[in-house]
């Protein structure tokens, strides 16, 4: 049974007025316990609005969300059992950040769980150790620290939940590269340590390619395509025609390939392009 | 070398930022620096977060002024307070969040605002403001409202309220960090455009190594210094000690680094996927 589906999502911004957009179009996707799924579409095409959707912060017009089988929507407790269940980091996480404390911030979620003060803490001290924050870090403002460790605290913060499922919108937006490396180490980690399933939107295709089990493209609030990374990055015209970028490697086969040499486009590794390429001139 | 051959010049520039304590005097932000960019020249600033590259940003046009040492900006001593308002109207900063320095609510308010403020009689700045907005391809965005914008076509309604100003150089600090691709590729295009067409100096600060490729000339910054100073080619050349700062090369730059370590004699120097392609055409032909 797959841990999240969509059945025939459809959801409206501004229904009933001259502005009215359909964001999701009779959206129907089935994800598996335990996967890494990349989501990409172009601005507008509605991946906010789908990962909205997957924790009842916005209710479908038409259609259903099922999480391990049960609709969300159905009523008050299953919605709020999926706010805990799936837990949602946006876009500049760190903006959300509020509290006098860095451990109090992180504590924050796992408080709302009704859990109980030992647990909140020990829940509060692995996320913070997982994310690389330090013990004195704790007790700091969360407006003293760096872009970097910021954006990492507030990343504690949702895991510090357990989510069964992580969903990161941009999570390495804005950060240098060396942040941006951390913070795809940490989500890879989660998936790895608990089994858990995590979806990851990016504009960053490179950081897709490396991670992802599946990737989702979404278009016009439609699913385009749904399958693995080799597949996906093998149909390249298509993206590009949905004003999508392809990895920077797969941009230099295509760049062969233009110019008439007999390269397979569907590569996205360095690996993978060195090895083609060298079989390509010891062929000769 | 006559010295109004330079826009910027910083000799032996010292900061440091004041810290919330009393009595804890933290690092340099910048330790040292020297630097002279010419007029016309585009320059890419990499480093990674707190290496200083923004700090520096700051000190082009006086909103800091050094600790010791001094910052010449289009032949004005920053720390003279008497040539704030003169520097600023030959140096201009475009800031990373486009959200943050749009202040009117109609395009063409905001794109006038710079000019407004430097007293430009009406007709003039009515001028100034269209053909700015042509430049970065926002003409008929002039009556929308800014905040219903894409993160990039607001960050060109920035680079239009600098133009506005006809600053000679523009300073930007990271301006592409918080766009999507589509977004940054429209600014990359607008800023090449400004340098190549109306020979605007720009110092364009980011940490993405692909978008520094298309300067003349690529600063790394870190731990408060300068590392390296050249041509893209001659400082994406240092792969180990980029990696060791933090930093990588271009895909193309670290494929061909690959296929090197089989074939000792495939081309070094090359940045782009363009670049790669004809180059490994003409290896494999020989």
């Amino acid at each position: 049974m797959p841990v999240l589906e969509t059945k025939n999502l459809t959801y409206q911004y501004g229904a009933g007025t001259p502005f009215c957009v359909t964001a999701l179009d009779d959206v129907s996707v089935s994800i598996e316990k335990g996967e890494l799924v990349g989501i990409i579409g172009h601005t507008g095409s509605g991946k906010s609005t789908l990962m909205q959707h997957f924790n009842a912060l916005l209710k479908p017009d038409k259609g259903q969300v099922l999480l391990e089988g049960k609709d969300i929507n159905e009523n008050k407790q299953a919605g709020l059992e999926a706010r805990f269940k799936v837990g949602l980091c946006f876009q500049y996480p760190e903006y959300q950040l509020f509290e006098a404390t860095v451990y109090k911030d992180i504590a924050y979620g796992p408080a709302n769980m009704k859990l109980d003060g030992k647990e909140v803490d020990a829940r509060v001290r692995q996320a913070a150790e997982y994310v690389g924050i330090p013990p004195d870090m704790l007790e700091k403002s969360p407006f003293d620290l760096s872009g970097g460790e910021k954006r990492r605290a507030a990343i504690a913060g949702v895991m510090a939940m357990r989510p069964e499922i992580l969903i990161l919108d941009e999570p390495t937006a804005g950060l240098d590269p060396s942040g941006r490396s951390k913070i795809m180490e940490l989500i890879v980690n989660y998936k790895k340590t608990t089994g858990n399933t995590v979806l990851l939107v990016s504009h960053s295709m490179d950081e897709i390619a490396a991670v992802s089990d599946r990737i989702l493209v979404m278009k016009g609030g439609k699913i385009a395509m749904f399958d693995s990374v080799k597949h996906v990055f093998g149909r390249v015209s298509e993206l590009i025609s949905m004003g999508l970028f392809v990895p920077e490697i797969t941009n230099i086969m295509l760049k062969l390939k233009e110019r008439g040499v007999g390269v397979r486009t569907d590569i996205f590794t360095l690996e993978g392009a060195a090895n083609e390429l060298l079989h390509l001139l010891f062929l000769h | 070398m006559r010295d109004n051959e330079y826009i910027l010049q910083f000799n032996n520039v010292c900061f440091r930022y004041e810290g919330d304590e009393e009595n804890v005097v933290l690092p340099l932000a910048l330790d040292n620096i020297n630097l002279n960019i010419k007029k016309g020249e585009f320059v890419a600033v990499l480093g990674h977060n707190g290496s200083g590259k923004s700090t520096l940003a700051k000190l082009c046009n006086a909103l800091l002024v050094p600790e010791s040492g001094k910052v010449i900006a289009a032949g004005m001593d920053t720390s003279d307070s008497i040539h704030e308002y003169d520097i600023r109207q030959h140096i201009g900063v475009v800031f990373q969040n486009p959200d943050n320095q749009i202040v009117a609510t109609i395009v063409e308010e905001d794109v006038a605002f710079g000019p407004e403020n430097l007293g430009v009689e009406p007709k003039e700045i009515r001028r100034r403001v269209d053909e700015a907005l042509k430049t970065v391809g926002m003409y008929e965005y002039r009556l929308h409202e800014p905040h219903k914008l894409s993160g990039g076509q607001k960050q060109r309604v920035a680079i239009a309220g600098i133009l506005a100003m006809m600053t000679d150089c523009i300073v930007l600090d990271e301006p592409t960090a918080m766009l999507d691709p589509i977004g940054r590729r429209e600014v990359l295009k607008t800023i090449g455009k400004l340098n190549k067409e109306l020979g605007i100096t720009i110092v364009f600060i980011t940490h993405f190594m692909n978008e520094a490729v298309a300067a003349d000339r690529v600063i790394i910054m870190d731990s408060a210094k300068i590392l390296l100073d050249g041509t893209p080619k001659e400082v994406f050349k240092e792969r180990n000690l980029l990696k060791k700062v933090g930093l990588g090369i271009p895909p193309a730059a670290e494929l061909a680094h690959k296929l090197r370590k089989t074939l000792p004699d495939f081309p070094d120097g090359i940045l782009t996927a363009d670049e790669f392609a004809e180059r490994f055409i003409t290896y494999a032909r020989a």
